[in-house]
């Protein structure tokens, strides 16, 4: 088993309280960072180790940071509004090992000279805000947060905020807007937070799970975080493994582990469910391009799996078997994108019912096979035409279903049925 | 009515953060602890608290899906349906809590007892399917543990009646707890 970076302490018995995330080194890279660093010395650490952001988009953090305008205040926002459909890393990270997050919110604080920060928490994770709250009470009380931290002269308050149900707050403007204390409607960009963000300050927006490894990188340094993963892709990442496989689960891996690796290995998911043959792939959430399962080999970095025609995204590798009627999965993810549009832009709003509607008659037998040109047609007005990527994502799943498993869309148009899985017409009991 | 207790801790809240406006969401979770859900006198206490209009608190409370916009079931069930746990057969489990409970996905019972709501990715695809019951995980989901919840809620249920008409105090002092506070 390779070294684990972020997970390395998860499963600790009381890993969650302060005494014993001590005992294993916690909060030891906050006093480094104060006591050896100054601020923009952990910004260059930071670049120089490669991290890149394990949110979706992967931009790399420290040249995110390096962005921030010079005035002040400064803000930054940890996003834990984990709700991308096959992701659910942050969510252990926060249960099982706040303080690790809240060290690594402190030290990025420290870095970008941020005074106030906020930690936004979805919602229905109200046992993960619980965890956080705590143990943001107990970095307070032992002088970790508050004024004048460790003698060091700085200063922070940490606020955690919970989200209240909306996908869209993941999306950065848009939690900007909810931590503001309006509907979570995103911003046209430009101007990026790193200008002006929240409350109209320079904001830095970053995942849990890259803030989370924040301490590592401070505690080991830059060369040893980089001697992970790909020349491109650096260090490690928490792989969402769900959907058709034997032993879904969550499992910290090298960049550029291969998917065949992740998927079958003994140790990750041991194979598909009833050893059925596999499918089909989402390989960073339902917002990522379907692979087909030609592209099982594919190392999992962010370059690779671009060039075989998908994302790295948040993570989430959903799995989908033989029995897995494409036209009713797509339909189910489409389904969330339109319960979710905002409804500020209106290709996306009008645009995801209109997906919906399509493809709820093909999957019902009641298509027309000019249904299905008529769905890359909405998708090419949606992608890219509404301020957030919201609509972009609805339509990942359908363009590249279409592409890969047109004969399933048209058998659905032609025979009224799927082609296959449990909705699929038996063969004529005549026949025995 | 929302107590002066609640509003001072909004006031509280307000003043940690950098604009009192961003208490808005925390303040609608207390005030709906209160009430059980989002009543026309929680808003008019938000808004006094943090000196919005009224309807610029509506305008927060109805984007969000966890602020009810009615009084919700005592045990509000929230069954994840996407991708990962419709995989995994999720809309099977949903049909038995249908039937079992008698009420479709987004009614309460008439009873007040159960309200049934599918729910969004619940970031729990790894052991899926999954349900929440007021904000708690149950995961790993079969027809069998489905019907074995049913079956304790129930016996809560009874149980509850029977204390209930032992000390009628009790009965007044209650309020539904599916809200989600926080």
């Amino acid at each position: 088993m390779p070294e684990l970076i972020v997970t390395k302490h998860i499963d600790v018995p009381g890993i969650d309280r302060l005494d014993v995330y001590r005992q294993y080194g916690g909060y030891e890279a906050l006093e480094k960072a104060l006591r050896e660093y100054q601020p923009e010395e952990i910004v260059e650490l930071v670049k120089k180790s490669g991290l890149r952001g394990r949110g979706g988009a992967g931009f790399p953090t420290g040249m995110k940071w390096g962005f921030l305008a010079k005035n002040e205040p400064r803000y930054l926002c940890c996003n834990c509004d984990e709700s991308e459909p096959g992701t659910f890393k942050d969510r252990m990270l926060m249960e099982k090992n706040p303080h690790q997050l809240v060290e690594g919110v402190i030290i990025t604080s420290y870095a970008c000279r941020v005074s106030t920060a906020f930690i936004y928490v979805r919602g229905e994770l109200a046992y993960a805000a619980r965890q956080v709250q705590r143990a943001v009470d107990e970095a307070y009380a032992a002088g970790y947060i508050g004024k004048n931290i460790l003698g060091s002269g700085y200063s922070l308050d940490v606020i955690v905020h919970r989200g209240a149900g909306a996908y869209i707050c993941g999306e950065e403007s848009a939690l900007m807007e909810s931590l503001e204390g309006r509907r979570g409607y995103p911003r046209l960009k430009p101007p990026f937070p790193a200008a002006v963000g929240l409350y109209g300050g320079p904001t830095v927006i970053n995942n849990c799970e890259t803030l989370s490894t924040v301490p590592a990188i401070v505690r080991n340094g830059a060369d040893w975080y980089a001697s992970f993963g790909t020349e491109k892709s650096k260090g490690t990442r928490i792989f969402c493994l769900s959907g058709h496989v034997k032993k879904p689960g969550n499992y910290e891996l090298p960049l550029g582990t291969p998917l065949r690796t992740l998927i079958y290995d003994e140790q990750y998911g041991g194979g598909i469910l009833d050893d059925k043959r596999l499918k089909a792939v989402i390989p960073g959430g339902s917002s990522t391009f379907i692979l087909g399962a030609d592209k099982i080999d594919t190392p999992l970095d962010f370059e690779s799996v671009a060039a075989a025609g998908s994302m790295l995204g948040s993570g989430g590798v959903i799995v989908m078997h033989e029995d897995t009627c494409i036209v009713d999965a797509v339909l189910r993810m489409t389904e969330f994108y339109r319960d979710e549009s905002c409804g500020k832009c209106t290709p996306c709003r009008e645009g995801t019912y209109w997906l919906v509607q399509l493809l709820e008659r093909i999957e019902h037998g009641h298509g027309k096979l000019s249904d299905i040109d008529l769905l890359l047609d909405i998708c090419d007005n949606i992608s890219g035409k509404s301020f957030c990527p919201l609509g972009d994502a609805a339509t990942s799943s359908i363009t590249s279903s279409i592409k890969l498993f047109r004969e399933e869309y048209e058998y659905h148009v032609r025979e009224g049925c799927c082609m296959v899985g449990p909705k699929a017409r038996k063969p004529a009991a005549a026949a025995l | 009515m929302i107590s002066e207790q609640a509003k001072q801790r909004m006031r509280e809240l307000a003043a940690r953060y950098p604009v009192a406006r961003s208490a808005v969401m925390p303040a609608l979770y207390i005030a709906q602890a209160e009430e059980g859900y989002v009543s026309r006198a929680a808003l008019e206490a938000v808004a006094e608290v943090l000196n919005m209009t009224v309807d610029d608190v509506e305008s927060v409370a109805t984007f969000y899906t966890m602020y009810y916009q009615r009084p919700p079931g005592k045990k509000v069930i929230k069954v994840c349906n996407s991708i990962s746990c419709y995989l995994r057969g999720c809309d099977a489990l949903i049909e038995q809590l249908e039937r079992r409970l008698g009420i479709k996905r987004g009614e309460t019972s008439p009873d007040g007892r159960y309200t049934l709501l599918t729910a969004e990715c619940l970031a729990s695809c790894g052991t899926a399917p999954v349900l929440q019951v007021n904000d708690e995980f149950v995961e790993n989901l079969t027809p069998e543990l489905v019907d074995r919840l049913v079956d304790q809620w129930e016996a809560e249920f009874q149980s509850e009646g029977r204390s209930q008409s032992q000390d009628r105090d009790q009965v007044l002092g209650q309020r539904p707890s599916g809200a989600g506070g926080c």
